[in-house]
């Protein structure tokens, strides 16, 4: 045993390289497709006619023109142009590099621009209505979302989101009703959301009850205890029980007034304003905090976390009530905003597309937000081009966001990797 | 394809050596018989925990009916002054729900000819057939592990086809209902197995992947219903079909004064076929040891990713009959966007309390069809809205999901440890 | 610290765990608990380590009296353990690891990650370890996983520090490592509890040693005892350390594997360029170090492997690519490495767990149906022959003692014609009766003829049962000698160092 030879290690850089090429040439391929189906469009459905974008409110500083473009040509352009970035994304993948982000967003922006050419030719697309009426419809989603982030980053599978949405706006109608302010409106919601988390807790963690089956459970209890309560006594008396005072938009000074991004972002409810912080907030405290890393620690491995002294059953209780005040906010939007009423089954499955946000944004706070934007966009999309009159059935823009979430959990785009202790009760020993 | 990477060291329990030897021998009956299983709950006191869950969920609906009714509360208004007032209100209160709760379930006697008494039994039945389908659907994918939510959509899809082929086909009784039954079920068996092969393929979770599934179908059905060229009736402009051609129809059971059509016979037929599947095919075997332990099953050679899509596709097609169920017998108006009457969500709850046991799931949607005829009639008769048994079923399916917690509330013993 | 324990009696239901157990550990000295697999050593230090409250004793420290309700009281106690599966989070830092539970923050909670930087480098330091703070625990091999677990408990000035079966996942020569960390520890004063079942080791690191036996102290030993004097006292009676067989008769080569590579979804390679071939009626035992590809290589074979190249050939049909249960049906046997996650279905009954394998024809399904009545029988007939304690056929897997279970298992696969047997830790977590039943049916099963591949990470059990040793070591084959080998040379070679005059 004089001389000794190393047997060669196989596993090495060039590996974790080949799976990270892997994944990179999913980028090029999605953006071929894409540019494929919008060059169908133009060869098989092309339309005739212009395409107008308003941009402009009349309480700008100054006035962005209409722009009006003609329909086909222009897709015809974008089509070529698209092209162009998914021969940039294949040039750089081929060269061992990702596909920078800008590029995706710039495709994205390229595509839907003229996706919307070729829908609305011969009409006017208020864009500002557009992407403002998203932002209204994606708050309660946002809200929602963020709720589900936070108990599944904690190892708390919710699906019980949606009941927490409606069980909020039903409070926020009573309360806003009773106390004649939003505000109690709104403390009531955010109870309300607790609540529910509360008994989502009791049975998923104290009696390790799966998660998934309170969740739905839940949702089905709200679902008939709003519906009975509003049948037995809100809709006897709407006018001491359901007509909350609901929140006024408040436009803020200065910023309000920038060409299209003022009154997309700054002539909003309140309820807007405390979305903006909420998803700072849950972002900082779940990445920057020893609480998150704390929440983190026990959603990935709870008993790791239990042996450094961390309380597994506590931590998962408080965030999953601090999770279900939030998404209790999110349900005080369907009350307290645009119709201040309350009505049977209101939010219509709104929690399952929070839900589905979570998943597409890979239990991210910021990914999860932006998908619940994205998701809000779509159905307010749907509800623009039906209005205008396209030919795209709504029915399959409202359809998008359930797809590209079974997509995205089949694993197609992207790899999305959950808690590890996700829906898994924890129990001693 | 594995489910999970295994960790570097096995778990390794640190149970004392037993003494198995020593261990009670079971006195089970030698003939093994069906009912083996049910002395065995009984025994062990789940079927007292399935009682009182039951008892605690009808208590808590009680309450909300008292708190809500309003000569209750004027009554607690002056409760101080004048407590037998308020005494009498609940009676009358309590006492009038549950009569109307009873008349419209099973029997009512107020009525003068025998056949309109049992009628509320006959509509019992016919609520519970599409309970006990879907239920045994969300059952069969229990046991092989999988939480099928996507019972919605299963059913309009299913619901959806099969009304296609009754409005759009042209052929005698004796084919017509049949190929529409068959379509209603194969769609329901796509619906379903385009979620097992997911799971099977990619790894993708069902639950996620069924619940986006309802949607999708949703708005997939609805688009058809609002296109002429598919399912919308001609020169309408709801989204709706038109109604169900009578060669489609599935027949009364007890001749025409009475609603109970065949669906209800399809469930009973669907409950042995599934008992036998379950309890003495090779394929249930499979479909179990997948249930409890994909990586053991996976590693004695059964093949798990089919299995997830089997049992999908089993699923469906049962979730499907009940959409069938709906169409062609319990709403023949045409199909609406709607026609899951909530069934499929009604399934996970009759599944639960049934156990995903094919009798228990039977006994299940027994008890949940008697709730809803009686609900209406609740509801017809006292004004009690009719969500209130939305609250009851999920009531029930909380405190039965949560044995310790009924056992803590009635202070029933323990359950026996088993190492 | 002096550490002692007082009549610890812990109950789970009628088990008693651990029974009225006294413990002395003086400052400074390392204390070896000695006992087989499932005597309650584990559960004695989750007692000590509050994770378990005992139900009648007490734990003194420094002769004083405490309680901890839970690991927080312990460590603050100054209590520190490094744990036999590492309690680390994946896809956390090494620093982060650290800090967990022992955060120092800033304004409003705001995590100061650079203090445990600081703290990682500091410790390492001291003992000359090479830890990146900033390297995901994911991304490390299981030895530095445990430093890390080292660093950890330090962090927190822990005074008695219990290693829990630390050496299962490292080399030889890791291990003699280990030991010398742990007596620098005892150099400067810290007091150390050293958990296992492996006699050897035992002796050559620890001052003192107790040794248990189902949940209860039987006995004080010095290190100089004899390995065969710790075992009795270990197992209650005399037994064999050594496993009586025949020299082999070795006939054609039956199993033939050629240039296996192994690689999973992403691309990472476990296996590579993997050659051997095993001859009927002989033993190949494949020893290394855990994690070293022995799961890879075992499952590859079954077909649980999802990218295989190569070739794998039983007595001329090629295997690779063929399904698990076309693989099974050519004749393989399986005792996986892991019994409760792959071997068996816990809720089923022992007679369904014997036909588990075979559910897709005869003997025990016909027309789809299975035959109660022809299964019952074998499985009867099975108990008995396999001396599988139970209290019958209708008792489920998960009521039984981890040796019953395993020869639940062992019963299935031998009841079976065999053309090659794949042993995968076949005694991992079994009692020494049971160890030594299995083993005795693995050399009845090579002496009938049927090839054997066995599995194993204890070097002992891979000595007394293999005519012929392949060691592997990061996915490949560091060479094959013969079964008598010399420990240090096999030892070397778990280590990827290859010896003159042996061939890969």
């Amino acid at each position: 045993m004089s001389t000794t030879a190393k047997v060669p290690v196989p596993v090495t850089e060039d590996d974790i390289a080949e799976s990270a090429r892997r994944g990179a040439l999913k980028a090029p391929i999605v953006l071929g497709i894409v540019t494929m189906l919008l060059s169908l469009l133009v060869g098989m459905k092309g339309r005739e006619g212009d395409t107008s974008f308003r941009f402009a409110e009349p309480t700008d500083f100054f006035e962005i023109p209409e722009i009006t473009v003609p329909s086909s040509p222009s897709l015809t352009l974008i089509v070529i142009l698209l092209a162009l970035c998914t021969v940039a994304s294949a040039f750089l993948v081929s060269r061992g590099r990702r596909t920078p982000l800008w590029l995706v967003g710039l495709f994205a922006v390229l595509a839907l621009t003229g996706f919307l050419c070729w829908a609305a030719a011969g009409e006017t697309i208020p864009v500002i209505g557009l992407i403002g009426g998203s932002i209204a419809l994606a708050v309660p989603l946002v809200f929602g979302a963020l709720g589900g982030v936070l108990g599944e980053r904690a190892g708390v599978v919710n699906i019980a989101i949606d009941g927490q949405l409606l069980f909020g706006a039903f409070a926020a109608a009573v309360f806003g009703t009773i106390l004649g302010s939003p505000w109690g409106g709104l403390v009531a919601a955010m109870c309300a959301g607790a609540l529910v988390a509360l008994v989502l807790g009791f049975f998923a963690i104290t009696y390790f009850v799966d998660q998934v089956i309170v969740g739905v459970v839940l949702n089905v209890l709200v679902i008939g205890l709003t519906s009975f309560l509003f049948v037995q006594l809100l809709a006897k008396d709407t006018e001491g029980l359901n007509s909350p005072v609901h929140f006024e938009e408040i436009s803020i000074p200065g910023l309000a007034k920038i060409p299209v991004i003022g009154p997309v972002l700054f002539q909003q409810t309140m309820l807007v304003y405390i979305m903006y912080v909420a998803v700072f907030a849950v972002a900082w405290a779940l990445y920057r905090t020893r609480w998150g890393l704390r929440v983190r620690a026990v959603g990935e491995h709870p008993k790791a976390a239990d042996t450094v002294g961390i309380k597994v059953i506590r931590t998962r209780y408080t965030t999953l009530l601090i999770a279900g005040l939030i998404a209790g906010a999110g349900g005080a939007t369907y009350t307290l905003v645009s119709v201040p009423q309350f009505g049977e089954e209101l939010t219509d499955g709104a929690g399952y597309i929070a839900l589905a946000a979570v998943i597409f944004g890979r239990w991210d706070p910021v990914r999860a937000t932006l998908a619940a934007l994205l998701f809000g966009f779509t159905k307010n999309l749907a509800g623009v081009l039906s209005v205008i009159g396209s030919p795209v059935p709504s029915q399959f823009m409202l359809m998008l966001p359930y797809v590209v979430t079974i997509i995205a959990v089949a694993g197609l785009v992207g790899r999305s990797r959950a808690p590890a202790a996700d829906g898994i009760p924890y129990r001693k020993g | 394809m594995r489910r999970k990477k295994r960790g570097e060291v096995p778990e390794n329990p640190e149970t004392p050596i037993e003494e198995p030897a020593e261990a009670p021998v079971d006195e089970a009956p030698k003939e093994p018989s069906p009912w083996r299983g049910v002395l065995r709950e009984i025994a062990a006191g789940n079927a007292a925990v399935a009682f009182l869950s039951v008892l605690l969920a009808v208590v808590v609906g009680s309450l909300m009916i008292l708190i809500t009714d309003e000569n209750v509360r004027n009554a607690a208004g002056y409760v101080g002054s004048r407590p037998s007032d308020f005494f009498n209100a609940v009676g009358t209160s309590i006492t009038d729900a549950y009569t109307a709760l009873f008349q419209g379930a099973i029997y009512n006697g107020e009525v003068d000819t025998f056949e309109r008494r049992i009628r509320p039994l006959t509509e019992s039945l016919k609520f519970s057939g599409p309970l006990i389908l879907a239920g045994l659907g969300v059952g069969v994918a229990f046991r092989a592990g999988l939480f099928n939510i996507g019972g919605r959509g299963q059913m309009l899809l299913a619901g959806a086809a099969a009304g296609w082929v009754a409005v759009s086909v042209d052929l005698p009784r004796i084919l017509h209902l049949p190929l529409a039954i068959l379509a209603g079920a194969a769609a329901g068996a796509v619906w379903a197995g385009l979620a097992g092969l997911l799971k099977a393929r990619t790894g993708a979770h069902e639950v996620i992947v069924t619940i986006m599934l309802n949607y999708v179908g949703y708005y997939l059905v609805f688009y058809a219903l609002s296109q002429q060229s598919w399912l919308q009736a001609p020169g309408s402009g709801n989204p709706k079909s038109e109604p169900m051609p009578e060669s489609a129809l599935l027949p009364k059971v007890l001749g025409d004064q009475f609603n109970l059509h065949f669906g209800f016979v399809l469930a009973l037929v669907a409950v042995a076929v599934v008992w036998w599947l379950l309890n003495k095919s090779a394929l249930g075997f499979r479909f179990r040891a997948v249930g409890e332990n994909p990586d053991a099953a996976q590693a004695s050679g059964i093949d798990v990713g089919r299995t997830y899509t089997i049992v999908m596709v089993i699923a469906g097609t049962l979730v499907g009959l009940a959409g069938v169920n709906q169409v062609l017998g319990t709403v023949p108006g045409g199909v609406t966007q709607d026609l899951d009457a909530g069934i499929g969500f009604d399934a996970i709850t009759v599944a639960l309390l049934g156990r995903s046991r094919p009798l228990g799931i039977l006994a299940a949607g027994l008890l949940f069809g008697a709730l809803k005829a009686g609900g209406f009639a609740m509801a017809a008769r006292e004004g009690i809205p009719v969500e209130i048994v939305l609250v009851v079923q999920s009531l029930i399916v909380l405190f039965i999901a949560a044995p310790p917690l009924v056992r803590a509330l009635f202070r029933l013993p323990k359950q026996e440890v088993t190492a | 610290m002096k550490l002692e324990l007082r009549g610890i009696t812990k109950r789970f239901g009628p088990l008693v765990a651990n029974d009225r157990i006294s413990l002395t550990v003086e400052e400074g000295e390392i204390h070896g608990l000695l006992g087989e697999n499932g005597a309650g050593k584990s559960t004695l230090m989750n007692v000590l380590y509050g994770l378990y409250q005992a139900d009648e004793g007490e734990i003194l420290l420094d002769g004083e009296a405490t309680r901890f309700a839970g690991p927080g009281d312990a460590m603050a106690a100054g209590i520190g353990m490094v744990h036999q599966h590492f309690m680390l989070i994946p896809v956390f830092t090494v620093a982060e690891n650290v800090m967990l539970g022992n955060e120092s923050t800033g304004f409003a909670g705001t995590l100061n990650i650079d203090a445990a930087r600081e703290r990682v480098r500091e410790i390492s330091a001291r003992f000359g370890f090479d830890l990146n703070p900033d390297a995901l625990i994911e991304t490390l091999p299981v030895g530095v996983q445990q430093r890390v677990e080292i660093i950890k408990a330090l962090s927190r000035d822990a005074k008695v520090l219990v290693f829990d079966e630390p050496t299962a996942v490292l080399t030889p020569q890791e291990t003699d490592e280990l030991m010398a960390i742990m007596r620098q520890l005892k150099e400067s004063g810290t007091s150390i509890v050293f958990i296992s079942h492996k006699l050897r080791e035992i002796r050559a690191v620890a001052d003192r040693i107790t040794v248990i036996r189902r949940g209860a102290v039987v006995g004080e030993a010095s290190p100089t005892a004899t390995n065969a004097e710790l075992a009795a006292l270990m197992v209650g009676r005399p037994v064999e350390l050594t496993v009586h067989k025949d020299p082999a008769k070795p006939g054609a080569d039956a199993l033939v594997v050629r240039d296996l590579k192994v690689t999973d979804a992403t691309g990472h390679v476990h296996l590579e360029s993997i050659s051997f071939a095993i001859a009927t009626g002989e033993v190949l035992g494949v020893a290394g170090v855990q994690g070293n590809g022995q799961t890879e290589l075992t499952e590859a074979l079954l077909g649980l492997q999802a990218h295989v190249q190569g070739s794998v050939e039983l007595d001329g049909h090629q295997l690779v690519g063929k399904s698990v249960r076309k693989v099974l049906e050519s004749g393989v046997g399986f005792i996986p490495e892991d019994r409760q996650a792959d071997g068996l279905v816990g809720g089923f009954t022992l007679a369904e767990n014997l036909m588990l394998n075979r559910s897709h024809g005869k003997p025990f399904v016909r027309f789809g149906t299975i035959r109660r009545k022809a299964l019952e029988a074998f499985a009867s007939d099975k108990l008995v022959e396999y001396d599988v304690r139970a209290s019958g056929i209708e008792a489920t897997a998960n009521q039984l003692s981890g040796g019953n279970q395993q020869k639940v298992v062992v019963a299935r696969e031998l009841s079976r014609d065999l053309r090659l047997l794949v042993a995968a830790q076949p005694t991992r977590g079994v009692d020494v009766g049971s160890i030594e039943f299995i083993h005795k049916q693995v050399v009845a099963a090579r002496d009938s003829g049927v090839p054997v591949l066995l599995v194993s990470t204890e070097l002992d059990e891979i000595a007394a049962l293999s005519d012929r040793i392949m060691v592997l070591f990061r996915g490949k084959v560091v060479g094959i000698v013969p079964g008598d080998t010399p420990r240090e040379t096999l030892g070397l070679m778990m280590a990827g160092e290859r010896p003159e005059g042996i061939v890969a």
